[in-house]
């Protein structure tokens, strides 16, 4: 999983069938001090994050269907939690 | 996924079994600005409906292949979807290619 912080969101009317209600939110990826590191990726939301908040992201097919208990959903990052703090 | 310009179509004679009729778009990664970002790719659209210029989110990897019908098929990149607005926290990220927040335009 990778640290990020949620910096928009998407709306989106034509879509795979999977994404029809599912909120898309663009995530930066950030180091554990909550630095941005440049790159970013789109997500789904599983935890009701906002736009500014810390999150975890998991970003694997396996596990994001698991999280939506499909086998074939087109699927790979899901925001799996929201952070308070990192300690390193 | 990733956010992506389209920016061309391409239109193959021969394709794998399983991909006939599936639409085949250029198209230009971007970052979160807005803008180009590395190189053009070839993905599948699953929304059938996308055309150059649109703003679309693409998945790669196995999962590119799993939104289409029939999904057991050689495919790296796909369209997922189309977007209609997405809005920034810092409006200093803001691109040219991409309306400020407010007014939430692709």
């Amino acid at each position: 999983m990778i640290l990020g912080r949620v910096i928009g969101t998407i709306t989106s009317t034509i879509n795979h069938p999977f994404y029809d209600g599912k909120k898309l939110l663009v995530v930066e990826k950030a180091d554990p001090s909550g630095a941005p590191l440049g790159d970013y990726l789109v997500a789904v939301d599983d935890v009701g994050a906002g736009e500014g908040e810390r999150v975890l992201v998991l970003d694997e097919g396996n596990g994001a269907r698991q999280v939506f208990a499909s086998k074939d959903a087109p699927v790979r990052s899901v925001i799996v939690g929201i952070i308070d703090d990192v300690t390193t | 996924m990733l956010l992506g310009r389209v920016i061309g179509t391409v239109v193959p004679c021969v394709v794998y079994e399983g991909l006939q009729g599936v639409p085949m778009l250029f198209v230009q990664p971007v970052n979160k600005s807005g803008e180009p970002k590395g190189a053009p790719l070839v993905a599948a659209d699953a929304t059938r409906m996308a055309g150059p210029g649109e703003l679309v989110y693409y998945e790669g990897g196995r999962e590119a292949a799993l939104a289409l019908d029939p999904w057991f098929v050689p495919v790296d990149h796909t369209i997922i979807g189309i977007v209609d607005t997405w809005g920034q926290t810092s409006k200093d990220d803001l691109g040219t290619t991409l309306l400020p927040r407010s007014s939430f335009e692709v």
